[in-house]
């Protein structure tokens, strides 16, 4: 058999990275056949029609300070998809379970190897889902700002992908590389081969949407990467580290985009004179609400069981740990207990569960926090504005479809409630197909650099120091 | 609350489709669709819950209801449907709360039962022309998988998600005990290194690998998974061969009216009362009565009529209830002394109507069921010694019992002279799960002595009766009393443990099957590793599942 050594340049100058790609041939190999197909399923399942249009990108081409920063103009398809470790400071450790203390993995232990590959897997299969949701969001965005903003989310999250494949290549031989490739295969919300968790098969049809989505279930990603970036299996742990960089900006563009939202509504309420927002053409608050709602609580779902082996196994065993291990003293968690309600014949009752069984319950007490404050900051903005609403998080328990509350009812209040209450209430509470029409209706796409929808406030300021102006995706030559 | 809580529970064995909590059965001519939908507060103990169609030993008394039903009940079904009510899981298996939580006789006996159970289905599948087959429509693992084994086809939706596996060796440190590991290799002829693999794969196979290693016959994406089953079972309707003769007019199987006494269960055919002290009990079987026979000499069509309440269905089915409620209920009995009264005679006309029509479909049913209680009755880890006193009749398919008792005593007295007889049952139509006859077994290292008793039907006296070898002891009228006391005292003086392996060895002798694997073989270990530390002791990975600690293992192996 030949190899064809001459790609080896192409492969290792088109992605950027630090993990010695060049002096890996098996990787090389392995990565080589993984890229058309990546392509290809960019080509068919990325951004719709904006292929040749030049877009303000950032790009990460080394991970020293400036190096995971670079901007300039690059169309989609060209951008340099790399793959990045996070430097380790020190000796690595396991950082909590039985054998936190002891030196990381640098390789997959056998022990472990399934339930590794079992959360790369499922954490790889909502990079790729997403920009799937996202795909036709180009065509109506309020800017072009906002515009670039969606096809950064897009690129890094295929770049997340590309993260994950990594590992799966480098570390779980053939199995691994079967999974890389149906990565590719399963699609956002199809009936056959949908996506593997519940959130990332929801459509995903209007910038509303698109917002939430980046707010809410973008930020169970965090948390997510953030557990696995205390793993003890170190390729792991320095992955996920890097990828929280990006993460970041998506959380940015999901808080502030919805956060411009309900300011922009704030001041149309107050300029009609029967303060009728839609009459205004905005979006009004009940359905704000009802989108926060509708994401908050699919997000939540993705956080998995309330009272969980699998949770407390990862634990254990070293995989996963809490957000900011580091701060927790007892890293083996063998004792404590956490209190959570579980609903016992029609009623609600404290029960304790074994804390290790908890990681899921508490990994999303972390998350709810962080929500709390971003909407603490939107209704400050809210009221400087003049308008006396104030903008709630619903009750972990309410509108759930994973763990010990999905099969009840609760309102957003967290009391549970009969399923004709549900029945009657819930065109109130959460998202219906008439807001996605009404929303889809106004959402027309505004592309002169500058100008921003008429439901939706500009920002503070614009990117990379560059004014609002600036022409953030080239749409003409 | 400790391991080993709560297993004080009676059970109780007959049910009836009005009471079914987790099983939904519907029909469509020849197609019967039986979904699992288990009710996770429908548990026979409160100490679990049935989540994810998980089950415990109530879910699958249910289960083997509906089969003997199906054959009984709806003999128009040609093909049966197993798949689940709910949309992600198809069966996620035994619950593990449950055996966790459970003694170890509690947990022998579930597995038991519910090997059983699978067989049966089998039985029905390949001599009652009622084919199942699995739509898995959802995960399908452990005992989950082992149930879709147990059909002759099975279909697993592909979503990217829905797989089969067994995942009781790595997760939970036993083995998948319910025929998985036996009909992986022996029945779907995986090849035993890929078996090896998949037993070890917690997380199991799905899509075009499972189709590949033979683990299902095939996967059909979700939108169509409905309209390939139903495709599939039409045509499996067509293909169906030649149906036994008889018009398929379903025989309704009744309450079983059983009387309870202060020590013991009384039906219209069968008594069992027990000893809890001495730990005996004693299990009378009334012999046909005149008119029970001349029914069965009016031919099938009569038979059919009769319905449940012919003798050889109405007498099995409560000796089959006996024998579980003895299995469960009163695991102290160490030995059950088995009395077949009646009529030698009679017993051998019986039969013998009933073998001349045996070519209809209700006398075939009634045939393969009381083969069925029968292998049950070999199973039942007590001691049996049949006594063969005055007014008993160990005829025909009585003579059954004794054969599968551990000893016949027979009592030699003039003046009362005890019969024994062979009848056509005898000799093939009562198979044990090594499809040896009784008396095959018997005089396995007297091939000889069975040859002769080919084709005799007279009634042998005890002499005879003893010449021929089947008789363990010959006891006169003085002896009797004194002799028979001594050896059921001694008898229930040893180790039961012991006692158990002994019997389960020498009861079994000749060829292995694929049935008689999944009981002496997988069986046999399961039980040992239950008790071993590493899945059951504090630290052990069945004790430790779903706690936040990890299992420690001793890697010695033994
Ligand atoms: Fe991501
Ligand atoms: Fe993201």
């Amino acid at each position: 058999m030949t190899t064809p050594t001459s790609t080896n340049v192409d492969l290792t100058s088109k992605i950027p990275n630090n993990v010695g790609l060049s002096d890996d041939p098996k990787l090389q190999r392995a990565l080589e056949r993984w890229l058309p197909n990546y392509l290809e399923w960019w080509n068919d399942m990325g951004p719709t029609d904006f292929a040749d249009k030049p877009v303000y990108l950032r790009t990460a081409i080394s991970v020293d300070r400036g190096g995971w920063a670079n901007y300039a103009h690059v169309k989609m398809p060209d951008y340099r998809w790399g793959i990045f470790l996070t430097p380790n400071e020190q000796e690595a450790t396991i950082k909590c379970g039985d054998d936190a203390g002891a030196p990381a993995w640098n390789d997959v232990p056998g022990e472990h190897r399934n339930a590794l590959r079992r959360i790369i897997v499922t954490q790889a299969d909502t990079e790729p889902a997403s920009v799937e949701q996202q795909r036709l969001l180009g065509h109506t965005a309020p800017s072009l700002y906002d515009l670039r903003n969606l096809f950064q989310v897009n690129v890094e999250e295929g770049r997340h992908l590309w993260a994950m494949v990594y590992l799966l290549h480098k570390y779980f031989g053939r199995d691994g590389r079967d999974e890389a490739e149906e990565l590719l295969n399963r699609r956002s919300g199809d009936e056959d081969k949908p996506r593997i968790l519940g959130a990332f098969n929801q459509p995903c049809d209007h910038w509303l949407s698109f917002f939430a989505f980046t707010m809410f279930t973008d930020r169970d990603g965090k948390y997510q990467l953030a557990a696995l970036a205390e793993s003890g299996f170190d390729p792991l742990a320095r992955t996920t580290q890097f990828m929280l960089t990006e993460e970041a900006h998506h959380l940015f563009v999901g808080e502030t985009g919805l956060g411009r939202i309900i300011k922009r509504t704030a001041q149309l309420e107050r300029e009609d004179p029967n303060g009728d927002v839609r009459n205004q053409g905005g979006i009004d608050f009940d359905l704000i609400q009802r989108t926060i709602n509708y994401w908050f609580t699919y997000s939540l779902d993705l956080f998995g069981g309330e009272i969980s082996s699998n949770a407390s196994n990862f634990f254990a065993s070293g995989l996963k740990g809490r957000f900011r291990e580091d701060r927790y003293e007892d890293h083996k968690a063998l004792t404590g207990t956490y209190n959570l309600p579980v609903v016992e014949k029609d009623k609600l009752l404290e029960k304790e569960v074994p804390l290790r069984n908890a990681m899921n319950e508490i990994l999303r007490d972390q998350y709810i926090k962080d929500c709390e404050r971003a909407l603490k900051r939107w209704n400050k903005h809210i009221a400087e504005e003049g308008s006396s609403t104030v903008l709630t998080l619903p009750s972990r328990r309410f509108h759930r479809h994973q763990g010990i509350y999905a099969d009840h009812h609760f309102n957003p209040d967290g009391e549970l409630i009969s399923e004709d209450e549900w029945e009657s209430n819930k065109s109130k509470w959460v998202l219906t197909p008439a807001d996605n029409d009404y929303l889809v209706s106004i959402m027309k796409p505004c592309y002169e650099p500058g100008k921003f929808a008429n439901w939706i406030a500009p920002p503070s300021k614009g990117l990379d120091g560059k004014e609002l102006d600036f022409e953030y995706v080239k749409l003409h030559d | 609350m400790g391991a080993e809580s709560n297993t004080d529970v009676t059970v109780d064995f007959e049910v009836d489709p009005g009471s079914y909590r987790h099983w939904k059965v519907s029909y469509d001519g020849a197609i019967a669709r039986v979904a699992m939908d288990v009710d996770p507060n429908g548990g026979l103990r409160s100490d679990y819950e049935l989540k994810l169609n998980s089950y415990d030993l109530g879910v699958d008394i249910e289960l083997a209801d509906i089969v003997r039903r199906m054959r009984f009940e709806h003999p128009e079904v040609r093909v049966v449907v197993m798949t689940s009510g709910n949309d992600k899981v198809f069966c996620a298996g035994a619950n593990i709360q449950m055996l966790g939580s459970s003694t170890h006789g509690w947990k022998v006996n579930f597995c038991k039962f519910t090997n059983e159970t699978r067989c049966e289905i089998e039985e029905a599948t390949e001599a009652s022309a009622q084919v199942y087959i699995a739509a898995c429509n959802g995960t399908t693992a452990g005992g989950g998988y082992e149930l879709a084994l147990a059909c002759k086809e099975i279909y697993l939706q592909d979503d990217g998600n829905s797989a089969v596996s067994l995942p009781e060796v790595p997760l939970l440190g036993v083995l998948p005990g319910t025929g998985g590991l036996t009909r992986l290799v022996d029945k779907r002829r995986i090849r035993r290194d890929r078996a090896d693999v998949f037993s070890t794969t917690a997380e199991g196979m799905r899509g075009k690998r499972a189709v590949q290693w033979n683990l299902v016959d095939d996967v059909f994406p979700r939108s169509k998974f409905d309209e390939k089953i139903a495709a599939r079972c039409e045509a499996l309707v067509a293909d169906a061969g030649e149906l036994a003769s008889g018009e398929r007019k379903g025989v309704t199987l009744g309450k079983l009216g059983v009387e309870s006494l202060d020590n013991g269960r009384k039906y219209s055919s069968v008594e069992v009362t027990w000893d809890d002290e001495a730990r005996t009990a004693t299990l009378t079987i009334e012999g046909p009565t005149a008119e029970d026979v001349a029914l069965a000499e009016r031919g099938a069509e009569a038979m059919h009529e009769a319905g449940d309440q012919l003798w050889a269905l109405r007498a099995y089915r409560e000796l089959d209830d006996a024998l579980l409620h003895l299995r469960s209920n009163h695991p102290n009995v160490g030995l059950v002394v088995v009395r077949a009264k009646g009529d030698a005679k009679r017993v051998l006309a019986h039969d013998s109507a009933l073998v001349k029509t045996r070519d209809h479909w209700f006398v075939r049913e009634v045939l393969l069921h009381m083969g069925r209680v029968l292998r049950r009755m070999d199973n039942t880890s007590r001691s049996f010694f049949a006594l063969g006193d005055a007014g008993t009749a160990f005829a025909g398919n009585l003579l059954e019992l004794a054969l599968a008792s551990d000893r016949f005593y027979l009592l030699d007295d003039p003046d009362n002279v005890v019969h024994v007889g062979i009848s056509d049952l005898s000799e093939g139509a009562l198979p044990m799960s090594t499809g040896l006859t009784r008396i095959q077994a018997r005089l396995y290292g007297e091939a000889d002595k069975a040859e002769a008793l080919v084709g005799r039907r007279d009634l042998l006296g005890p002499e005879d009766a003893d010449d021929a070898g089947l008789v363990t002891m010959l006891l006169d009228d003085i002896d009797w009393d004194d002799d028979v006391r001594i050896a059921i005292e001694e008898r229930v003086s040893l180790s039961p443990d012991a006692l158990t392996g002994m019997e389960q060895n020498l009861r079994f002798v000749g060829p292995e099957t694929p049935d008689s694997k999944i009981y002496a073989r997988l069986s046999a270990w399961q039980n040992w590793i239950f008790i071993r530390p590493n899945a059951t002791g504090p630290e052990g990975a069945l004790t430790l599942y779903g706690r936040p600690e990890r299992p420690a293992f001793d890697w010695r192996r033994v």
